[in-house]
């Protein structure tokens, strides 16, 4: 697939399993998408994943699940890895899964559109070129706290609206929600 | 090929109906506002007729619906992040319980991503049993759909025939896994166990009666006044609006758009066998009712197939570091016996990678995308929920339309609150 002219376009994969990565600048990339819908046909947004990548390939302990001082399932980290993972160049990639839908095709070609972004720095929304991403972005922003600017409604989603942390964080802990006990105070 | 119709010549409606801004939400226009006649109702979250925990803002002017907005996540409960903490292994059953429909699709598509980063082969004969019981899923989870369907109209006596044969297709499932629902039956690799015998039989049975028993839900629904009134010219999308929002499965093809990915992108042993796609071009309710229908018919056909197709030999892969090792050798290998340990223990690495994989659920695009860092936990899983991208469409069908057809038309999006909401 030749994607070479897309707008934007930093890196572009196709090495692994048989599917095309194309990391873009995120100050382009409604530009990018547009050019992707309209150009060269992906007109459906299948998905748009979000990950966080922090603690990615740090203190990996042989063979045990847990560090010097135990057993710790929540804590950000990896296990018993035999050489550590390639370095990631932020800490939150999102990730826009395309798909080219013709009635009565033969093939469903696909791309993964990439950005990669800091904690705090935001991405550009792209409800207006795809309509389907105005929920999509919303469970990102309620999972993860990546900020979609010109989303026409960014609250919570499938967590409470005064909810505070976003729970796919790695540094968000599993079953960390406080309990009271009646004989606290 | 398509089942064909004919095909529509005018257009379902000029342009575009998906609201703006915001394109899941249908706002009261403000002169309608102003007018204080406007009546705001809940429908939901505990509703009968909701498909599950699904809360709808509706507002209403007369008995017309102006303003509507669909407020999901009360069946929340972090199946993403729970399986983060988990082994490969120990994530499967996590991927059918989001489901109670179509709970094999689920599990398939985790398990066919965790295949393609570990560049695994499967042996033909899983390959095949996986496809024959997705299609039996498939079966299960459209008669549901039918039988809850046709009963939020007011159609009781379908309800029991759909469930009649919902019964024997869990039988089925029974038979093979030991469980009726949330099987766990896929294994990375292949399979969890051999296939019993005597299933086949039992399974020829069934493919060889369900074929009458849809013609007879058609006789009672197809040619029902009361259920053509209430379906025809309901909750319409056109072809481009669904695409727009991301619209997959029947949803999909009852507007018009051929399009299928067991088709398109066959996985499994989907280009072995034959089946049509059927395609209607009206996209309504009535149109998705059919598309439902004549896929029970496919999936039978596709079932039969299977069981004639079925290869022999080995039901899972050979590959100690993935697979457990045959039971009967841990009493007298020491090596089978450090692997089956370190497995059960710990797990197996899956290479560094990303992966997104999407089969065609009962429901659609079924995505799932997987990150690993090389260990024996999955560093992140996100799964593309058909359901949760249908509902946002939800204020696209309801332009121009009555309460009580809010029912038919959420209805026939086919939603799994516990999918979409994960």
């Amino acid at each position: 697939m030749s994607l070479a002219s897309v707008p934007g376009l930093v890196e572009q994969n196709e090495a692994e399993h048989g599917e095309t990565t194309l990391v873009v600048d995120p100050a382009r990339l409604v530009e990018a998408c547009r050019y992707l819908r309209d150009e060269e046909g992906f007109n459906f947004l299948s998905d748009i994943s979000s990950v966080d990548y922090l603690g990615w390939g740090e203190e990996p302990v042989a063979g045990y699940w847990g560090g010097a001082s135990g057993r710790d399932l929540n804590r950000p980290g990896t296990w018993g890895l035999s050489r550590r993972p390639a370095p990631k160049p932020k800490r939150f990639s999102v990730n826009y899964h395309l798909l080219s839908v013709r009635s009565g095709a033969r093939e469903a070609p696909r791309v993964r559109v990439q950005v990669w972004m800091d904690d705090g720095e935001d991405v550009l929304s792209v409800v207006e070129i795809w309509p389907t991403a105005d929920w999509l972005e919303r469970e990102v922003w309620d999972m993860m706290g990546i900020r979609f600017l010109g989303h026409p409604d960014l609250s919570r989603i499938l967590m409470d609206d005064d909810w505070e942390g976003f729970p796919l964080r790695k540094d968000y802990p599993i079953g960390g929600e406080p309990v009271r006990f009646s004989g606290e105070e | 090929m398509a089942i064909a119709p004919e095909k529509r010549a005018s257009p379902i409606y000029e342009g575009s109906r998906i609201p703006q801004p915001t394109p899941s939400v249908l706002r009261v226009p403000e002169e309608l506002r102003r007018s204080d006649d406007i009546l705001e109702v809940n429908f939901g979250p505990n509703h009968p007729s909701t498909h599950g925990v699904l809360r709808l803002v509706v507002e209403l002017d007369g008995e017309r619906v102006v303003g509507l907005r669909a407020v999901i996540g009360y069946l929340h409960t972090g199946f993403e992040k729970s399986m983060e903490s988990k082994t490969w292994w120990k994530a499967i059953p996590y991927a059918p319980r989001m489901d109670y429909l179509a709970f094999q699709a689920n599990e398939l598509a985790f398990v066919l991503a965790i295949e393609k980063l570990l560049g695994i082969e499967v042996p033909p004969k899983a390959t095949w049993m996986r496809m024959l019981l997705t299609e039996l899923n498939r079966v299960h989870s459209h008669l549901v759909w039918l039988g809850t369907s046709a009963l939020e109209l007011g159609a009781i006596s379908p309800f029991w025939y759909t469930f009649r044969e919902r019964d024997r297709v869990l039988d089925l499932f029974e038979m093979v896994a030991g469980t009726r629902m949330h099987t766990r039956y896929f294994q990375v690799g292949g399979l969890a166990e051999d296939i019993p015998r005597g299933f086949f039989d039992e399974c020829r049975k069934f493919c060889e009666a369900m074929p009458a028993a849809v013609d007879q839900y058609e006789q009672l629904l197809t040619q029902n006044e009361i259920w053509l009134q209430r379906t025809k010219g309901v909750g319409l999308l056109s072809a481009e609006d669904a695409i727009a929002l991301g619209q997959s499965g029947p949803v999909l093809r009852g507007s018009g758009v051929d399009w299928d990915l067991r088709r398109t992108q066959p996985y499994l042993a989907y280009d072995q066998v034959e089946f049509d796609v059927p395609v209607y071009y009206n996209g309504d309710v009535w149109d998705r009712y059919k598309v439902h229908m004549d896929e029970m018919r496919e999936s039978t056909r596709i079932a039969s197939q299977a069981l004639e197709g079925m290869p022999g030999g080995a039901w899972i892969a050979d590959d100690r570091k993935v697979v457990l090792p045959p039971r009967e050798e841990l009493h007298t290998s020491m090596e089978t016996l450090i692997h089956h340990f370190k497995l059960v223990t710990e797990g197996f690495r899956v290479p560094e990678g990303e992966v997104y994989l999407a089969i065609e659920s009962p429901r659609g695009e079924f995505g799932c995308y997987l990150c690993s860092d090389g260990g024996p936990k999955p560093w992140r899983v996100r799964f593309r929920a058909p359901s949760f991208v249908a509902l946002q469409a939800t204020a696209t069908l309801m332009t121009d339309a009555l309460v009580a057809d809010m029912i038919a038309a959420v209805g026939s999006l086919d939603t799994v609150m516990g999918e979409c909401d994960r």
